[in-house]
């Protein structure tokens, strides 16, 4: 029998599995960013710089019993009888959306903290503005700041402590001794600067959403998600990229980027009416001879039939004053993209567009469908597109 | 802590030890550690001090920990199995707090000492996981750290599928390798000319490798279930040293599976002798009601849920009063002459295990008592009461706590379609796999086995096999 206290401050085990864990947790936020990107937390995050995501892969896996369909022993306080309900399983899919976690198994996703910052890097790693070419007037700027000079003057933040020790120990070797030390005013360096501006040439994205009344919350959160990257991919690589809102029911007006993200309409859908505002604002504020134009548009696919005709005709015609026309076609939540109805847009632009070369057509279903669809419409070219 | 409160608490021991022994408890000599937080995670979160890395005890460390620095949960004590036995101490813990923990640890010793299921536990396992330790940190130095961690999931997703009684297996294999040894003839000097008769050598030849391959078939001794042995010695794919980490988890899991089929029945009569040494000590009124309050927090029942504390206390109080003072049915049906419950509470101790003293011993009084009840989901949505008659909630408990409630898996064949393909049976018992996570730990199984995998399994009443070849999921 004994007490003893030992000195444990050496003890670093668990933080080191901890690091471990860690590591584990950046791999697959890396393979999950498909349900990231669309994560409600972050969609909604309000400017938070760093938010909660349920991860699945750090999941540990067994063979277990599914929590839902066993028998399970409770105790209560004495009066309980059968038939009294002790608790509520929250609708899988349903508030928080957790998808079809909630119908198998007991949902224990391992939560991991994001950093928005750090993950937009890893999000856009890959992304640009496809077919960017060069026009007359040059707006669009990326400015760099390159440090590429050293110099013996300097503003003492700047001081280059590497090289200074450099230049210390080579005057002391001259001076016949090889050490580090007596630093005098001539061992200082200083790194020194320039601003390196790249013209790039100048682009315009038109955002055009649809705000009908066929356009549900899942709808409408989805292409709001994919306009939240985007707006936020452009913003972080392109200095200088215009962005046009538009929303439209059966008319189309230019909104504000607040109203853009949260306005709520109904009505129904006149597609081309949205066009036909991006056309007009192309003539008058962005000359195609000037400008890279990016058109982009999420609808549910449902549009006047009386309308279609007009749509691929406007759609046609923006094509071809733009760089590249993306649609994206949200169906109902969950639903197989093999159940697409034959009627919606994508299947009448794949068909009938005149000028399929620039124009990228995406069918989401499936939260998880938001990130491919960021890749296909800003990824790499050279690389297959299927229309 | 100050050396003044330690050598306070060394008294206490001394005190606390007396008391327990006088009360009859028989435990190893306990060593005490005072630590700081981080440690007492730690020690709490590997189970076991000095066990090797994998990010799973990060995780489980850093959500403790978490807890703890929120103040949402605190462990008060970790005790481990071994011989001296150790406790640890929180240093953050007040002297009452301490005395209380000193005397549940002990009641925990006494019953890894005296129970049964624990006469075959390596008592020194504290040295054996560090020698895994080294063994599996040079297997990452080798192999790679991700390599080794990677095999790691695998092994550690089927790691409480072993066979509680293992030991039967090896005691039985020891003996053969004994048997066998005596029954060959002694070697003698010219022996090896009984070779030069060719018929006589071939004879000998074939005799032996039958034996070998009667004892080391895929096909041979089935079903298993021991997962991790079969796997361990049959895996057509492992190499070495993927061999020898299976084996390492093995022997750590032999040495966990008695905790586990005992929960209800150890802290149960932890809580038990603390709540008795404490009393015999010579409390002030402000200590006193301290420890009432710990003591309240400790067996208090949970609303909905079932506290393995408090449940086994009871059923150690209820045993010992009907030993007491037995009805007079009990009397004449049974011939108990009263005043045997300490006697027959330390008999309960040592011979059952969670899964028989529930079985044997929750009786319907105390169901009652205690307002015990069946729940289940129903149409997806509610959580709903759906028995009370006490048998059926003793027998769903019971069902629960069977094969320490993991499903019961058993491998059926080793050489499935003559493919060497490996055939897993769960032994459904009316409670579906979570299919989600089943159809992972398979793709586990599968880095194990390296060939095809199948599970059978029970799905809305219907048998299912579920298929794995590497790529991709099947079922029929």
């Amino acid at each position: 029998m004994s007490i003893q206290r030992n000195d444990w401050s050496l003890q670093r085990k668990g933080i080191i599995d901890q690091e471990r864990h860690k590591e584990r947790v950046k791999e697959a936020i890396r393979k999950n960013l498909g349900s990231i990107v669309s994560n409600e937390a972050i969609i909604l995050s309000d400017g938070k710089r760093t938010v909660k995501v349920p991860i699945k892969a750090l999941d540990e896996y067994k063979f277990r019993f599914n929590h839902q369909k066993g028998k399970h022993v409770g105790q209560g306080d004495g009066k309980t009888r059968v038939g009294d309900v002790i608790g509520r399983e929250s609708r899988p899919g349903g508030g928080q959306g957790s998808g079809q976690a909630g119908q198998e198994g007991g949902v224990d996703y391992y939560e991991a903290e994001v950093n928005i910052d750090e993950l937009a890097a890893l999000i856009f790693e890959d992304l640009q503005l496809p077919y960017l070419e060069e026009k007359a007037k040059k707006a669009v700027q990326s400015r760099k700041t390159q440090f590429n000079e050293i110099r013996r003057t300097g503003v003492i933040a700047n001081l280059d402590k590497r090289r200074m020790i450099l230049e210390n120990i080579r005057r002391n070797a001259r001076e016949g001794n090889a050490h580090f030390g007596d630093i005098k005013k001539e061992d200082l360096r200083f790194k020194t600067w320039e601003e390196v501006m790249r013209y790039e040439s100048n682009a315009v994205v038109i955002a055009m959403i649809d705000v009908s009344g066929s356009m549900g919350e899942f709808k409408k959160y989805i292409a709001r998600s994919f306009y939240f990257w985007m707006v936020r991919f452009l913003r972080t690589k392109y200095d200088n990229v215009d962005i046009v809102f538009i929303s439209h029911h059966t008319e189309a007006k230019e909104v504000t980027e607040e109203q853009f993200f949260t306005q709520g309409e109904s009505g129904g859908t006149v597609v081309s009416s949205a066009y036909q505002l991006a056309l007009d604002i192309i003539k008058q504020r962005y000359r195609p001879s000037d400008w890279n134009i990016y058109p982009f548009h999420f609808s549910d696919g449902d549009n006047y039939y009386s309308d279609n005709e007009e749509a691929v005709r406007l759609a046609d015609e923006l094509i071809a004053t733009c760089n590249l026309f993306g649609y994206g076609e949200i169906g109902e939540e969950g639903s197989s993209s093999y159940r697409r109805s034959s009627g919606a847009l994508l299947s009448i632009f794949t068909d009938r567009l005149q000028n399929k070369d620039r124009f990228v057509g995406v069918r989401i279903d499936d939260k998880e469908d938001v990130y491919p669809a960021l890749k296909q419409f800003f990824g790499k070219r050279g690389v297959e597109v299927p229309a | 802590m100050e050396d003044k409160e330690i050598k306070e608490l060394e008294k206490a021991v001394e005190q606390i030890w007396d008391v327990a022994r006088r009360f009859g408890l028989d435990p190893y000599p306990t060593n005490f550690e005072i630590v700081p937080a981080t440690v007492m995670y730690e020690v709490g979160s590997y189970a076991l001090p000095g066990r090797y890395s994998h990010w799973t005890f990060g995780k489980t460390y850093h959500r403790m920990k978490t807890m703890y620095d929120f103040g949402l949960s605190k462990i008060y004590e970790v005790v481990i199995n071994t011989n001296p036995a150790y406790g640890f101490l929180l240093e953050t813990n007040s002297p009452i707090q301490n005395k209380m923990v000193i005397a549940h640890v002990l009641g925990h010793v006494d019953f890894f000492k005296n129970n049964s299921y624990f006469s075959k536990t390596n008592r020194r396992m504290v040295e054996s996981v560090s020698t895994h330790t080294q063994r599996i940190m040079e297997y990452e130095f080798k192999h790679g750290r991700k390599t080794v961690e990677r095999f790691l999931d695998a092994v550690l997703a089927i790691e409480e599928h072993i066979d509680p009684y293992f030991f039967i297996k090896r005691e039985v294999s020891v003996a053969e390798e004994k048997r066998r040894a005596a029954l060959q003839p002694k070697e003698g000097r010219y022996d090896d000319l009984w070779l030069l008769d060719k018929a006589e050598r071939e004879s000998k030849e074939k005799k032996l490798v039958s034996e070998t391959e009667d004892r080391d078939g895929p096909r041979e001794r089935l079903p298993e279930k021991d997962l991790l042995f079969y796997l361990m010695k049959h895996s057509p794919s492992l190499v070495p040293w993927q061999r020898d980490v299976i084996a390492m988890v093995h022997e750590e899991m032999e040495y966990f599976v008695p905790q586990m089929q005992t929960k209800i029945m150890n802290e149960g009569w932890a809580s038990i002798w603390h709540a008795r040494i404490m009393r015999e000590l010579d409390l002030s009124d402000n200590e006193h009601i301290e420890f009432a309050n710990l003591h309240a927090g400790v067996v208090s029942p949970q609303k909905g849920q079932l506290n393995p504390y408090y449940l086994g206390y009871k059923i150690y109080e209820d045993i010992e009063r009907r030993w007491n003072e037995p009805s007079k049915e009990e009397r004449e049906k049974f011939g108990r002459v009263g005043n045997e419950g300490r006697e027959k509470i330390f008999e309960v101790r040592e011979l059952e295990n969670d899964v028989s003293f529930l079985r044997n011993y929750l009786t319907e009084e105390l169901c009652e008592e205690l307002d015990l009840f069946v729940f289940e989901l129903i149409e997806d949505e509610e959580w709903t009461i759906t028995e009370k008659r006490w048998e059926k909630v003793r027998d769903q408990l019971v069902s629960n706590m069977t094969n320490f409630g993991f499903p019961y898996l058993q491998i059926e064949d080793g050489d499935y379609n003559r493919n060497r393909e490996l055939y897993i049976k769960h032994h459904y018992e009316g409670t579906e796999l979570d299919m989600r996570y089943g159809r992972k730990a398979l793709e586990h199984v599968y880095a194990l086995w390296g060939r095809p995998v199948h599970l059978e399994t029970v799905i809305d009443e219907e048998t299912t096999v579920l298929h794995f070849n590497g790529d991709e999921h099947g079922e029929d």
